[in-house]
């Protein structure tokens, strides 16, 4: 038990498996789905009611997902959001895993090293993962996972859209460079 | 104006799942660039066995709890074009950045320091959404809208008659797919600890 807590990796078939067990637990106790994309919403209406209450109050989607009766800007998921953050770390914590990176090897190999252009990289690439996810009204948690395994028509048209476009998009990004250095 | 649920046994409810969740993600190593990308690039398939077995185990246990004691399920509208769409969007970004939302807030976790700025990114994301919503909701999320329909209820099939087969696929994805069964993919796993 204490090794397995020290592996630095578990096998996915075992990871999987605790993740579907945790949606067990998560519909069959808490009446949840596992899901984090829509916190990301209640941030952004939290950051931006600093400077613009007004603009806020009066939008639709944050009326929708965070104001409205019965919706919270601390609920369940935020929490979920908080938790995932702070267990990633334990994990990293316990397996000695914790690893500070800036510019990952496959970025480097069709990039370069430039630390700003990474993080202009994954910048923008997080403005397309989060329009794309409330649009789709879900994300890899919501909706290929949660989603999936409720046989919901919404998340497996989404699984499959997003994997394709994924493959496209990385190959079209990293190219053979990237694909050699995945390779390792 | 920011609320917060005044049902505190939901937050801590929430925070445990986190923890488990991002504990799991962090030892699948999906929290990772190279894992995430691996699998975008088909050489490193952790992220789809990963999520495959999460599937099917978790179909099996929330539809037997369905049928049984009623426990609800929580579908979200097929409004396919803006699925579609969406997912097609997301895919994208996920490329670039390397991580999904979940993982990426693990990333962070972990100590990407670039998955900072994904996570800033993603933020203003979802406020460009929030500013495109009136048109969007007008325009976009009709097309196609067939409402919180499940595969079985759309076919009127019994949802084993998806389940079961989906395990079959599950099992059979899992051996065609290279990669020693179960374990690392290339070797990159580090030291496995010596058996005590």
């Amino acid at each position: 038990m204490v090794n397995l807590l020290k592996q630095p990796r578990w096998s996915p078939y075992l990871v999987g498996a605790g993740i579907g067990v945790l949606s067990w637990v998560t519909f069959g106790l808490m009446h949840k789905a596992l899901g984090t994309s829509t916190s990301l919403v209640s941030m952004a209406g939290a950051i931006e009611s600093t400077v613009a209450p007004e603009h806020v109050r009066s939008n639709a989607y944050y009326t929708k997902t965070m104001l409205a009766d019965g919706k919270f800007f601390l609920d369940w998921q935020m929490m979920l959001v908080i938790g995932l953050v702070l267990g990633a770390m334990l994990s990293a914590w316990f397996s000695r895993s914790f690893k500070v990176e800036h510019v990952p090897e496959i970025w480097a190999a069709r990039f370069g090293p430039s630390k700003a252009l990474r993080y202009a990289g994954a910048f923008v690439g997080g403005v397309l993962l989060l329009f794309g996810a409330r649009l789709a009204d879900g994300c890899t948690s919501g909706h290929a996972i949660s989603g999936s395994l409720q046989l919901a028509v919404s998340s497996w048209v989404f699984f499959a859209c997003f994997f394709a476009a994924g493959i496209a998009t990385a190959l079209l990004v990293y190219g053979k460079a990237g694909r050699r250095h995945a390779q390792g | 104006m920011l609320k917060a649920d005044p049902n505190i046994l939901n937050l801590f409810y929430g925070l445990l799942t986190g923890l488990v969740f991002g504990f799991l993600l962090q030892r699948a190593t999906v929290t990772r660039f190279r894992t995430i990308v691996g699998q975008l690039l088909w050489v490193d398939h952790t992220v789809l066995r990963t999520m495959f077995t999460a599937v099917v185990v978790g179909a099996v246990g929330v539809y037997a709890m369905h049928q049984l004691w009623d426990v609800p399920l929580h579908i979200k509208s097929a409004t396919l074009l803006a699925n579609a769409v969406g997912g097609i969007i997301f895919g994208a970004g996920m490329a670039i950045l390397g991580y999904c939302p979940g993982t990426g807030l693990g990333a962070i976790g972990e100590g990407s320091r670039h998955a900072i700025f994904g996570f800033i990114g993603m933020i203003v994301g979802a406020a460009i959404y929030a500013e495109a919503y009136p048109w969007i909701s007008v325009n976009i999320l009709p097309v196609a809208d067939l409402g919180k329909v499940t595969l079985p209820e759309q076919t009127g099939l019994s949802p084993w008659f998806f389940i079961v087969p989906l395990i079959g696929i599950a099992l059979i994805v899992f051996a065609i797919l290279p990669g020693r069964r179960g374990g690392s993919e290339h070797g990159r796993s580090g030291p496995t600890p010596a058996p005590a």
